[in-house]
């Protein structure tokens, strides 16, 4: 697996970031964006080539995704695996809400003033298209395997895990790429500004003055097998996903919770655990004053008060399409550290809100560990890692 | 080669105005007369987001409910999988327009209508379905990409599912770039075992041989599934139409890139 985020480009970089409270927030100088707000971005992009024979996918979605791909040994270990199964038992699942549309922003501005047509560099099919992130990626490991994207807001790279597990299980795939990217545009940071959740300062998940989310980029990738009956001591495994949905509100999460607590159920029920199984749970927390408020009461609900929680966007901002990925493999690699991470900006807690949620970090072994992604449209996922038994 | 049962089918597009009317010009009993597709807010939706909705949310809850009622289903209980190879292409293209302009302000409620989820946070709230969802998109392929994920959930999850598919035209200047046949939409219940309502059954497999994916006869209907990505399903739901009409079992090929097809034996039910 590798990730990049505002933290830096890497396990390394993310764990030592978590390790020293090192957080990827500052103020926004993105393109001409004249919010007074922090975001997440991720240093060098501009500097990111895609190989000569791809140079047509060119846009910052695929560049960030490209910047992942080469971290960790992630394209090593794919090419591996495709030795191992063949190109076309690997699929390509992967999430984005906004794919490449910052291209097609850029293009807009340079419209033809006469006609209206879009500058002939615009290439739609290769950066705006939603499923060119796939289409990149798969082309650019050299699979075969069916690649599609899922664009469930910022549910979705949580959601293809249990799209990938499900093609696994129907003998479609012997492996299947996971993960995803999404980058900064202007889109989502005028949006979520029009929408009245765009925080000033440093977003403070679960503090009693929270005032909204820092928007992020990110990108993550994993490649998920079969599970070995004899697995190699140290392997993390999927243990289960669950999905729901809201049926409340188009951007606003149910009050009480229930999707998000029905997508925990659901996850634990796939796994075969209970609520005390969990000893950490990564939470979607973006900080602003409902959704936290609606998590607290779903992890409440399920879990009681003793079960350790804690967001880690105020560490690398609301990366939205990538939150799934980037915050799975955080969990992962917290798992594997046996570090529960805190959470940098938060400094008075909400009295209202009852989750035992971390500010500081805490350190042990664990076993199992849960990580939430909840989305515009009432989308909910939640997945369960642990050690393999 | 994965099994799945179908309950019901349904379709919106330019001269094809629900499965009743439409079958009988996909079965290629009746001559295919092309006319605009009329999209109308679902009267499932609640007054504020039914002032709300846009094009893609109208199109695919129009096609979702007309096979939700022919499956006799209450959509609580059932799963979905939307697929499109687009967010909503006004919505898209009124946010670009204003981000481009000296005044980039954009509304809330377009904002939240341009996630490639939309119509699946409106089905969800018209429904009061709290199933899982899925929002697919593969450009030119969204319609194979769906098919593959409701297969598998039914099959691997033992759930029902319902497929709901739609794709329409941008517009200028991204119709230029990207265009796209009409407005077009179709949608699919799938059941793991067959119940009562079973019609057909569908056995598809992943296969890399190289054969031709399956065309229309009528050359605008051809056309329509060459020019639109939900359109790639035409030439299944013309073998359902044949075998809802008591015919016997027939292959469809339909392409999925590079070098795969899904090859669907579509049969009676048993």
């Amino acid at each position: 697996m590798s990730i990049v985020s505002s933290l830096g480009a890497g396990q390394d970089a993310t764990l030592d970031a978590l390790r020293t409270g090192r957080g990827g927030l500052k103020p926004c100088r993105f393109e001409t964006v004249t919010l007074d707000t922090h975001i997440g971005e991720v240093a060098g992009l501009d500097g990111v080539r895609l190989p000569d024979r791809l140079a047509g996918y060119d846009c910052r979605n695929n560049r960030l995704a490209e910047l992942a791909l080469c971290q960790d040994g992630f394209d090593t270990a794919v090419a591996a695996a495709r030795e191992r199964y063949g190109a076309h038992r690997i699929g390509v699942l992967l999430g984005t809400s906004t794919s490449g549309i910052l291209s097609a922003e850029l293009a807009y501005r340079q419209r033809d003033k006469d006609t209206g047509a879009l500058p002939s560099a615009f290439s739609f099919a290769t950066t705006h298209s939603t499923g060119s992130l796939a289409e990149f990626v798969r082309v650019r490991l050299g699979l075969e395997g069916p690649a599609f994207v899922s664009s469930s807001a910022c549910a979705t790279t949580s959601k293809v895990f249990a799209s990938a597990a499900r093609m696994v299980a129907a003998g479609l795939c012997d492996a299947v790429v996971v993960g995803g990217a999404d980058s900064l545009c202007l889109t989502t940071l005028y949006g979520f500004h029009s929408l009245e959740l765009v925080s000033p300062t440093p977003c403070r998940p679960f503090d009693a003055d929270r005032r909204g989310v820092s928007l992020g980029e990110g990108a993550g990738f994993a490649l998920l097998e079969r599970a070995d009956p004899r697995p190699a001591p140290g392997t993390v495994h999927l243990l289960g996903a669950g999905e729901s949905s809201d049926a409340h509100h188009m951007s606003t999460p149910h009050p009480e919770g229930l999707g998000a607590r029905l997508a925990m159920e659901r996850a634990l029920t796939a796994a075969g655990l209970e609520p005390g199984d969990i000893d950490y749970v990564n939470l979607h927390g973006t900080a602003t004053t409902y959704g936290d408020a609606a998590e607290d009461r779903a992890i409440t609900g399920l879990f009681g008060t003793r079960t350790p929680v804690s967001s880690t966007k105020g560490y690398t901002g609301h990366t939205l399409g990538a939150a799934g990925i980037v915050e799975a493999i955080i969990s992962v690699l917290t798992l594997r550290a046996g570090l529960i991470p805190g959470s940098p900006q938060t400094r008075t807690l909400d009295p209202a809100l009852r989750s035992r949620y971390l500010q500081a970090n805490e350190t042990g072994r664990m076993d199992r560990v849960m990580t939430n992604s909840f989305g515009f449209g009432g989308s909910n996922s939640a997945l369960v890692f642990g050690w393999a038994a | 080669m994965i099994r799945v049962f179908v309950e019901a089918v349904s379709l919106l597009g330019p001269g094809l105005a629900g499965w009743d009317e439409a079958s009988a010009v996909l079965a290629g009993l009746r001559p295919y007369a092309p006319a605009p597709a009329v999209l109308t807010a679902s009267p499932l939706l609640p007054p504020a987001e039914r002032r709300r909705s846009v094009p893609t949310v109208r199109l695919a809850m129009a096609v979702g409910a007309e096979a939700m009622e022919r499956a006799g289903r209450d959509p609580e209980t059932v799963a979905t999988v939307f697929a499109s190879s687009s967010g909503d292409p006004d919505t898209l293209h009124t946010i670009l327009e204003t981000l481009a302009s000296d005044e980039p302000e954009i509304s809330p409620t377009r904002f939240h209508n341009s996630v490639h989820n939309a119509p699946a946070g409106y089905w969800s709230i018209a429904t009061r379905s709290r199933q899982p969802s899925a929002s697919l998109s593969s450009h030119d392929e969204s319609f194979q990409a769906g098919l593959l994920e409701a297969v598998t959930q039914v099959a691997t999850a033992g759930w029902t599912v319902a497929l709901i598919a739609y794709d329409l035209p941008y517009p200028e200047p991204l119709n230029s770039v990207r265009p796209i046949a009409g407005a077009f939409g179709t949608a699919l219940v799938l059941t793991p075992q067959p119940t009562g309502r079973s019609f057909a059954r569908l056995d598809l497999t992943l296969d890399r041989t190289d054969m031709p994916a399956t065309r229309m006869a009528d050359a605008a209907l051809e056309a329509l599934r060459a020019g639109n990505p939900a359109g790639r399903a035409l030439p299944l739901l013309g073998a359902l139409a044949r075998v809802a009409s008591g015919d016997g079992a027939e292959t469809v090929v339909l392409d999925l890139p590079p070098g795969s097809h899904l090859v669907l034996q579509v049969g009676p039910p048993c």
